[in-house]
């Protein structure tokens, strides 16, 4: 009665065959590393830039341990930290400011492993240190964006259709206009459609007003959102390759958050500087029309007209603009800075994708003697860089931006138009620093809570219930082996609460153990024979173990759902970690104790420790 | 070796109504605690930030507070942690000063009035962030109830289910009742502890119980509080030993852990010491009242229905 079967037994095998791969790349260590990366996020790599490192290393007489091309990136270790850190900067002289070379340490397990999927568990942030932000996306700017966009398109194509309007207005995604006839309304709705077809429409007469509602539709409200976020997130990937940060994280959470974890940062400051700058350039044209000095002063707002507003420069002097935006940062491809050879000022080349160029062209065509303004908005202040007079038709998407204080304001300004504008402002509204000595010492702390359990329930089991307490505590071994080679296997991320659930699974897997001893203990009690006390030991154990572990379970599943970062990390462990105790407590110890005792027919006395017996006399 | 030698049952039900005042008492005490001083909730909750720094030599209180004081955050709690050179910073959230420019500014002035200080953990939540994490918190035991409860009424039966989540939510109150008395801070991590123990501690129960319905299958003529007090001294050696291994493991954590899992830790070990009392002097004595016999734990299992009918 108690056999396992062969299948039982290979299946047992072929686990810990399979585990044995996963856990192997753990005992490895790392090399330290550097990684080269195009500045452009997303770009890919081909051989010729390889051998262009290698090269230059074999120049400088740098040894590397091996050279990993990737899709997106180079990887190439080094012995020493030393070497590396000399390697960054040469390479880094070498490649020029197109790519990013970053710090980075390798897993040292050999190719075929990592060929196989098997790599080192993934370690979180409270481990290996580093940042982790989670930041909001103002969804409601990126619709008011869209809306004023709409109203200078309807402001042009009514204008341009002569269709009579007194004004157009609008409260955050609603729109309204006042025709001056029910027959121009309904001209103005077919010439509204042909801007965009998705909107919804409300035809409202109060008293002698004829007023059209335009409402965005739902569908296209997600869209424009949807968009923006994935602008932000673009826009972040390429601000975060600037930092050189080697295996960044930038991920949508939710409808309009985003998480990014930058492993290794640890010049907090300059991360968030560079994460958090929001500079949109926008170009509008100066209100020359009707000009009048007095809008200026204190007292006379309602004297400005109600396309435009004052927006001062950097010295402070004020400018009548027109709302309208002529054009944004987001049909910006490329900025630069550089000389105008003119003057000797410092400039800012910018380049405009397709759309923008020929936008460009008709406006500067249209207003030749007027002024266009260019303006920076960075962290909500709104900023005129420069007002210069148009000159001509300016063709090909080509721009200066002029009136740059020095070289270095003009890089400075380069690099935000360049790193991309943002489709919706952002905040940081987490912000989770781990250092990267606190990383290590954690990593100790929960390494050594887990041995240090470990050892003492061995220590207890193996007294406790002899000879049945050893094949136990192979049992959680075989466990802890199988929970790390999930671990591996999955790549799941371990947090140090994370630690603290292996060894938390630890204790709470031994109770499958004791719940078996304990039962085959009470059958011999009951005056059944060792190997039939086995078999209903075992058996009636199940639908415990069962039943507890599915409760732990619960709370491990609501763990994961509702937690967050580290709980999460937690909550991972806990439920894997009761998987595997149970397919441990069942069926290794199980076919460990059929192996010792099945195939044996007389077993007088089984070695499950002492049993108290009741005497009934 | 056998930690547990009785000849006869131990009679737990009799004990019944005088733990029931006791778990009353300890109940009610833990919420007035928790009502009067309420939960010392960390930055997780709260929003605000929370700042570790350490200095290579003894770090001087005083005078990072001054620090602070000079850059106008007098509202700052500067604490040891752990160790003389460590030191926890933590600030509230301040009208017009983003959480991401606050650490900075605190990293900055420390930075400079003392170079060879280094930041060792920088939390910092919105309030939006954390009324979220509260709230799905909060989800996350009610959760873990109703799975719970569910998963009881159809293994067992309701009164089993109500019994063991009241027991379940008397440790967990008292947990908190802990943390209330001695204002030990209450964050994201003990909060995984207490959910952990809502599933550890109802095992307890479920072992229990799993004996209960098996005694009232052999224990034909014996009537409830006898079958229970039997059910629980038979499991009594496994719920030692079970204790025990998880207690090493926590208390191994206590001391190696750090600083970041000893409330941790120390909330596990309040849950696992209340849930043997619980279980066995909450939940059993609960399931008797409501009225568990054998015949409305027959009906609602099949197997033994169908045992029943054999017999």
């Amino acid at each position: 009665m108690n056999r396992s079967s062969r299948w039982k037994y290979l299946l047992i095998l072929t686990t810990i065959l399979l585990s044995i791969i996963f856990v192997t790349p753990n005992f490895y260590g790392e090399s330290p590393a550097i990684q080269i990366m195009p500045i452009k996020a997303g770009k890919q790599i081909d051989t010729s830039l390889l051998q262009s490192i290698e090269t230059t290393l074999e120049k400088s007489n740098l040894k590397n341990t091996g050279l990993i091309l990737e899709k997106f990136n180079i990887k190439v270790k080094f012995k020493t930290a030393e070497d590396q850190l000399k390697a960054k900067s040469i390479i880094q002289n070498s490649l020029g400011d197109k790519y990013v070379v970053a710090l980075n340490l390798i897993s040292n397990s050999p190719d075929w492993l990592s060929d196989m999927g098997a790599l080192p568990m993934y370690l979180g942030l409270d481990l290996r240190g580093g940042v982790h932000f989670l930041m909001q996306v103002d969804l409601s700017k990126a619709l008011a964006k869209t809306t004023d966009s709409y109203v200078s398109q309807f402001r042009t194509q009514l204008r341009k259709e002569k269709i009579g309007y007194y004004d157009i207005s609008k409260n955050n995604d609603v729109m309204q206009i006042k025709f001056k006839s029910k027959d121009e309304l309904k001209k103005g709705k077919n010439i509204i459609r042909d801007v965009n077809n998705n909107f919804d429409f409300q035809e409202i007469s109060i008293a002698d007003e004829i007023i059209l509602k335009v409402v965005i539709s739902e569908k296209t409200k997600k869209s424009i959102t949807e968009f923006a976020i994935k602008q932000n997130l673009e826009t972040l990937n390429n601000r975060v390759n600037e930092l050189g940060v080697a295996e960044p994280l930038i991920q949508q959470q939710g409808l309009d958050r985003i998480v990014i974890q930058l492993p290794g940062v640890q010049d907090t400051a300059k991360a968030k500087e560079i994460l958090g700058r929001t500079a949109t350039l926008e170009m509008r044209m100066v209100n020359e029309d009707n000009f009048n000095p007095a809008i200026f002063e204190d007292g006379n707002e309602d004297q400005i007209p109600i396309n435009s507003e004052i927006i001062r420069d950097r010295s402070g002097n004020g400018m009548l603009l027109k709302k309208e935006v002529i054009l944004t940062g987001e049909r910006i491809t490329n900025a630069g800075p550089g000389v105008d050879q003119q003057t000797g000022q410092s400039i800012v080349s910018i380049t405009l994708d397709g759309k923008g160029a020929s936008i460009f062209k008709q406006v500067t065509r249209e207003n030749v003697g007027k002024r266009m303004a260019l303006l920076l908005i960075e962290k909500n202040i709104t900023e005129i860089v420069t007002a210069p007079i148009i000159k001509g038709e300016i063709g090909g998407g080509r721009v200066q931006i002029t009136g740059m204080n020095n070289p270095q304001e003009a890089t400075d300004v380069a690099l935000l138009l360049r790193a991309g504008s943002l489709a919706a402002p952002m905040e940081i509204i987490e912000e989770r620093t781990v250092g990267p000595s606190m990383g290590k010492e954690n990593i100790s702390r929960g390494v050594q809570s887990t041995i240090w359990g470990f050892v003492a329930i061995i220590t207890m089991m193996a007294v406790y219930y002899m000879v049945f307490g050893v094949i136990s505590v192979i049992s959680l071994s075989v466990n802890l082996f199988f929970l790390v080679a999930l671990l591996s296997a999955l790549q799941a991320t371990l947090t140090l609460p994370g630690l603290a659930a292996i060894a938390l699974t630890l204790g709470m897997a031994i109770d499958s153990s004791v719940l078996i001893n304990e039962r085959i203990r009470d059958e011999i009690r009951n005056g059944n024979t060792p190997q039939a006390s086995i078999s209903i030991g075992y058996k009636m154990a199940w639908g415990t173990i069962l039943d507890s572990n599915i409760t732990t379970m619960i709370a491990g599943l609501a763990l994961f759902m509702f937690g967050s970062g580290p709980i999460k990390g937690f909550a991972v462990v806990l439920v894997l970690g009761i998987l595997t105790s149970m397919f441990s407590a069942i069926f290794v110890s199980r076919a460990i104790v059929n192996y010792i005792y099945g195939n044996k027919h007389q077993i007088s006395k089984l070695s499950i420790g002492e049993i108290f017996k009741v005497d009934n006399n | 070796m056998e930690f547990f030698r009785v000849k006869k049952d131990i009679p737990f039900m009799k004990y019944s109504k005088i733990s029931a005042v006791i778990s009353t008492t300890v109940f009610i005490l833990a919420v007035i605690f928790i009502v009067i001083r309420g939960l010392n909730l960390g930055v997780d909750f709260t929003g605000g930030t929370m700042m570790e720094v350490s200095y290579p030599k003894a770090a001087n209180i005083d005078d990072i507070r001054q620090t602070l004081r000079d850059i106008d955050l007098e509202d700052a709690q500067v604490q040891n942690f752990g160790t003389e050179e460590d030191v926890l910073i933590r600030l509230p959230i301040r009208e017009g000063l983003s959480i991401a420019e606050m650490s900075e500014k605190v990293s900055a002035a420390l930075k400079t009035s003392n170079i060879a200080m280094e930041v060792k953990r920088v939390e910092s939540v919105g309030s939006q962030v954390g009324d979220e994490l509260y709230e799905s918190g909060a989800l996350a035991i009610l959760f873990v109830c109703i799975g719970i409860m569910l998963y009881l009424t159809m293994r067992f039966e309701w009164r089993f289910a109500i019994a063991a989540i009241i027991a379940n939510m008397h440790d967990v109150i008292i947990i908190l009742g802990f943390f209330a008395f001695f204002q030990w801070e209450f964050n994201l991590t003990v909060l995984a502890a207490v959910l952990a123990v809502l599933g550890y501690s109802v095992n307890e129960s479920v072992v229990v119980f799993d004996r209960v319905r098996e005694n009232f299958r052999k224990m034909r003529k014996a009537n409830v509080a006898e079958v229970i007090n039997n059910a629980i001294t038979r499991t009594m050696s496994r719920t030692i030993m079970t204790h025990l291994s998880t207690q090493t493991v926590v208390i191994s954590m206590l001391i190696f852990g750090g600083e970041i899992l000893h409330n941790f830790a120390l909330a596990l070990t309040i849950g696992i010491l209340f849930g043997i009392y619980s279980s066995i002097m909450v939940g059993c004595p609960m399931a008797m009242w409501l009225g568990t016999n054998q015949t409305n734990l027959a009906i609602s299992n099949p197997e033994i229905k169908k045992e029943n009918t054999e017999l």
